[in-house]
């Protein structure tokens, strides 16, 4: 292309610069001129019009990416807060709820302790009214025992001596034949 | 004339405009950069017209452009040359849509004569130096400075010189003989497929060739095009750097 365009440029110097339009000099002040108008009017145009206007478009977006994304950083944190509350909330029922085993547990523990104590005095109470009972039934019996034994002998006694014997004497005499004998 | 491969590149006159002996009157070439300020305002102006958070294709086309032109400006120069980016940008639009609007057929190519491309080539190097003194002063001759031992300065130092010089000249004849070229050499073989099926049978089977080739050379032209704009607008990048730190 190079050895081309050496080639045109020779034949348009060979015919004297007229005839090869690109280097026809007539035409240049028309071409400055008008350069200079459209390519004012453009950069005019780019700089105070469509350059400006994409600038802005941009940046809006890359505002709007950041703000997102901040909002996104910020919701996430928020999330994450709310899983470690969660999460607390959730260790602290764990642990009450033991606890509460645990005092259930041992005040129905020491509830049963209580009622079986209080059954085992209640027994004891009971053997020992019964013991106590046992025993005036005993002595009540060895009483009578002893009423019948002066009775026997009073009426022994009598048949034997033939008279009567103050009962005293009798009662005395059997206590003390009853008391020696045990 | 049809098959002349230089009648493309010709100004024609739409109406006469003299000042001061001076013709500064309306031409195609005027009609096509005024084509391209539309194309390049409406198309950016209109796609962005809903501001979409979402955009749009065309918004997302035009958003495409921007970033393109504002990182490649900015890996370049730092933040601190995004003051330029309209600049930047306006000259890669208006580069790109006017190499790419020659590429239709009976269009005439803006970018194809060395008067357009070298004016904006000066352009560029009278922001640079303008600017590179305003903020630098004197010390923006460090330019010509390399930090090389001393003894290699006074070789260095007019070579630096020299190619600072030939910046505005390398910019603008890299575009021009591209454009130019590339439109030559379509014209030519697309003349080859017209003049050699008139020879019948056999003429018409040569012609597959060179046919090929110019759809081949389409695909090419439009990836000059693309490549021309974004050459210049990066070497434009490079020569603004140069104006913010002058120090290599």
């Amino acid at each position: 292309m190079a050895e081309q365009t050496h080639t045109e440029t020779g034949v348009a110097h060979d015919e004297g610069g007229g005839q090869f339009p690109p280097f026809d000099t007539s035409s240049f002040g028309s071409q400055l001129l008008w350069l200079a108008i459209f390519f004012g009017l453009l950069y005019y145009l780019m700089s105070k019009v469509a350059l400006p206007r994409i600038a802005g478009i941009l940046e809006d977006r890359r505002d709007r990416i950041e703000g997102d994304r901040a909002e996104a950083v910020r919701l996430k944190e928020e999330t994450d807060e709310a899983i470690a509350t969660y999460e607390q909330a959730l260790g602290e029922a764990r642990a009450k709820a033991g606890a509460i085993a645990r005092s259930t547990r041992d005040s129905l523990a020491a509830d049963v302790e209580a009622k079986r104590q209080a059954v085992e005095e209640e027994l004891a109470e009971k053997l020992a009214a019964a013991d106590a009972r046992i025993r005036d039934i005993k002595a009540e019996a060895l009483g009578q025992v002893s009423g019948i034994a002066t009775e026997a002998t009073e009426a022994v006694v009598t048949v034997l001596i033939g008279g009567k014997l103050a009962e005293k004497d009798v009662a005395d005499a059997v206590a003390a034949s009853l008391n020696g004998g045990r | 004339m049809a098959n002349d491969p230089i009648h493309q590149f010709q100004i024609q006159k739409f109406f006469s405009l003299e000042i001061g002996g001076v013709d500064f009157g309306f031409t195609n070439s005027a009609l096509f950069m005024a084509a391209a300020v539309t194309l390049i305002s409406g198309f950016l102006i209109l796609a962005t017209s809903g501001r979409g958070l979402v955009p749009t294709r065309m918004q997302s086309i035009a958003e495409l452009v921007y970033e393109f032109i504002a990182g490649t400006l900015r890996s370049i120069t730092g933040s601190e040359g995004m003051r330029f980016f309209p600049f930047v940008f306006s000259l890669f639009a208006f580069v790109l849509i006017c190499n790419l609007l020659g590429m239709f057929p009976y269009f005439f190519t803006v970018t194809s004569h060395i008067i357009v491309t070298f004016a904006l080539a000066m352009l560029v190097i009278s922001v640079v130096i303008v600017y590179g003194v305003i903020r630098n002063g004197v010390k923006f001759l460090k330019l010509f400075v390399p930090s090389v031992p001393p003894w290699l300065l006074p070789l260095l130092i007019p070579i630096e010189i020299i190619s600072f010089v030939a910046r505005p000249l390398s910019l603008s004849i890299r575009l021009f003989a591209n454009m130019l070229a590339g439109h030559i050499t379509l014209k030519v073989f697309a003349g080859f497929v017209v003049t050699l099926s008139t020879l019948g049978f056999v003429g018409i089977s040569g012609a597959v060739l060179p046919f090929l080739l110019t759809v081949a050379l389409t695909a090419l032209e439009f990836l000059v095009a693309f490549l021309q704009a974004y050459v210049f607008a990066t070497l434009t990048c490079i020569y603004i750097n140069d104006a913010l730190h002058p120090g290599h």
